[in-house]
């Protein structure tokens, strides 16, 4: 029997009590907290509303709703166009940051590297709240211009518009676009780059040829994680957007505060989900486009 | 190529320039906030009014201040020890469960990276509201356990597979059981990581908003208690004085988690096995 035991890889060796242990915890979060507060949302946004917490009957009345009625469209599409221009500005700033760090930082690199993701540890409410004083009327931006003599007299033209939820929100998640497309550039093989130079292709050309296409993995995981806390988002547009850069966040927080409205929240909800869900097939197909290529 | 060189170094001039300029982008906004909670001004606009530490003075003895912040740290760390404990052991059956379940949960487990905060918000609001639990301290852990599981399990994850395999195989071989093994030889062998995955866990819990706003009762976090402040001009200063101490101690924080995990990650290479 023990010469068995001993043969056997030892792997195969786990006790049953030791992988129950060691499943249950992460069991528990992905299947309970994860999936089935996933699936009740699903199920309430089918659900009419009765002011229960579950609701009544079973209707598709609420996506008719969002359908039919135009202010969920202009709401989703401006939420759409915000997070959009959001991840545009956020992967076109931080993509040069990325290419310094992977081949010209040297031995800054690691203090650099730690110098651009410290704000992502730092409150997500305070940056909010600093962008808010940059820009109120009474504010640091137009202070400072007046006091310089550039401007006469305070602007209103600066807070409450949808450019400052972009502004905010594409300082807000600055760190978040670098990481990834840092970690991508950095796996080009230096040796593929030198080819090029070597067989005559001039630096643009290298880079547009060489090391665009093989960082694409890396833009996409940016523009995803970007885009994906962006379009959901209230805070900002509550702080420095005004009511004209309403965005379906801030629709679907009310819902389960003013409007009591628990079932239609979870159908602007599942909403947001699906489109997220074909912005992630978009960028995977993208992904696998690019992938094949080099 | 000579030519080649000196343009690259050119280049390389530029764009550390640009970086340059985005770190002041990146921190200028931020550091307006220690810079307006020392001035002597209701009002944060220049020119810069007297020196003075009186908006740290009224943060001592304010009640709803220190409860809130009680709150954050016993809510952090609950939530910080149950996403770091999910992370090591999702991470660990997914690199040697060899079992699709292992594969599942792990793939789940990184899932909440694709919900939007307001979305995680609501559906945890539903499911606490169900199991007849509602708005609570304990909503907020769950809730935090969610948010901070990505960032745990990335960071166990790439720890563990820096860990050659052959150390597991050969405390396995030598007759250690699983715990044992476990236990013995990978956990401190990844402990820089377990302890850098907490503090991170925790200084996200500390700061989330979005997701908290939906699960919190009677009972605030700090940053509930500042968006409460927000609506009242006269109570910015404070925020500022507030928001200056929550900056140091967060850069301090994720200062040595860095470390820590560079730590790590530097003894992996130096000792492979």
């Amino acid at each position: 029997m023990s010469t068995l035991v001993a043969a056997q890889a030892p792997e195969s060796r786990s006790s049953s009590g030791f992988r129950l242990a060691m499943l249950l915890p992460g069991a528990l979060v992905t299947f309970l907290l994860i999936l089935f507060s996933l699936a009740l949302v699903l199920f309430l946004a089918f659900r009419g509303n009765d002011g229960s917490l579950l609701g009544v009957g079973l209707t598709a009345e609420n996506f008719v709703t969002v359908a039919s009625d135009p202010l969920y469209w202009t709401v989703t599409l401006r939420s759409l166009i915000i997070a959009g221009l959001v991840t545009l500005a956020t992967v076109v700033t931080a993509y040069p940051v990325a290419y310094y760090l992977a081949f010209h930082a040297g031995s800054r690199r690691g203090l650099l590297l730690f110098l651009v993701t410290l704000p992502f540890w730092t409150s997500y409410l305070l940056r909010v709240f600093a962008w808010k004083i940059v820009l109120a009327y009474n504010g640091v931006l137009n202070s400072a211009l007046i006091e310089s003599g550039i401007w006469s007299e305070p602007t209103l033209a600066f807070l409450n518009t949808p450019a400052a939820v972009v502004v905010t929100l594409a300082h807000a998640y600055a760190p978040f676009a670098i990481l990834p497309i840092y970690v991508a550039l950095d796996t080009i093989p230096k040796s593929l780059l030198e080819a090029a130079s070597d067989l005559g292709a001039r630096p643009f050309t290298v880079f547009r040829r060489v090391v665009l296409p093989n960082s694409m993995p890396g833009v996409l995981a940016a523009a995803l994680v970007v885009f994906v806390p962006t379009v959901g988002d209230y805070v900002t547009p509550a702080m420095v957007g005004g009511p004209v850069s309403t965005m379906i966040g801030t629709l679907i927080q009310s819902q389960f505060g003013k409007a009591n409205d628990w079932p239609f929240g979870a159908a602007l909800s599942v909403c947001v989900m699906l489109v997220i869900l074909v912005v992630v097939l978009v960028a995977r197909g993208a992904d696998r486009r690019f992938g094949s290529r080099t | 190529m000579k030519a080649e060189r000196t343009s690259t170094k050119r280049d390389g001039r530029w764009l550390g320039l640009y970086v340059l300029a985005y770190l002041v982008f990146l921190y200028l906004p931020v550091l307006l906030i220690p810079l307006f909670s020392f001035n002597d001004s209701i009002q944060a606009a220049f020119p810069l009014q007297g020196f003075t530490l009186e908006w740290y003075a009224t943060l001592y003895g304010n009640p709803a201040l220190s409860g809130a912040l009680l709150n954050s740290l016993v809510i952090g760390a609950i939530a910080a020890s149950g996403a770091t404990l999910c992370g090591i052991t999702v991470s660990y059956m997914d690199l040697y469960g060899r079992s699709p379940l292992a594969a599942t949960i792990s793939a789940i487990a990184r899932l909440p990276i694709l919900i939007p905060g307001v979305i995680v918000g609501i559906s945890l609001l539903i499911l606490v509201n169900l199991v007849a639990l509602g708005p609570s301290r304990i909503a907020i852990v769950l809730g935090h356990i969610l948010v901070a599981l990505p960032t745990t399990v990335v960071i166990m994850r790439s720890r563990f597979a820096a860990i050659p395999r052959s150390v597991r195989e050969a405390a396995l071989d030598l007759g250690a059981s699983d715990w044992t093994t476990f236990r013995r030889v990978m956990l401190p062998l990844s402990l820089p990581a377990v302890l850098s995955a907490f503090m991170l866990a925790f200084l996200i819990s500390f700061d989330e908003f979005i997701v908290v706003f939906f699960l919190a009762g009677t009972e605030p976090t700090l940053p509930l208690y500042i968006w409460s402040q927000l609506r009242f001009p006269r109570s910015l200063p404070t925020v500022m004085a507030l928001g200056t101490v929550i900056l140091a101690v967060s850069f301090i924080i994720a200062g040595t988690a860095e470390f820590l995990r560079h730590r790590g990650l530097g003894a992996a290479r130096r000792n492979p096995a």
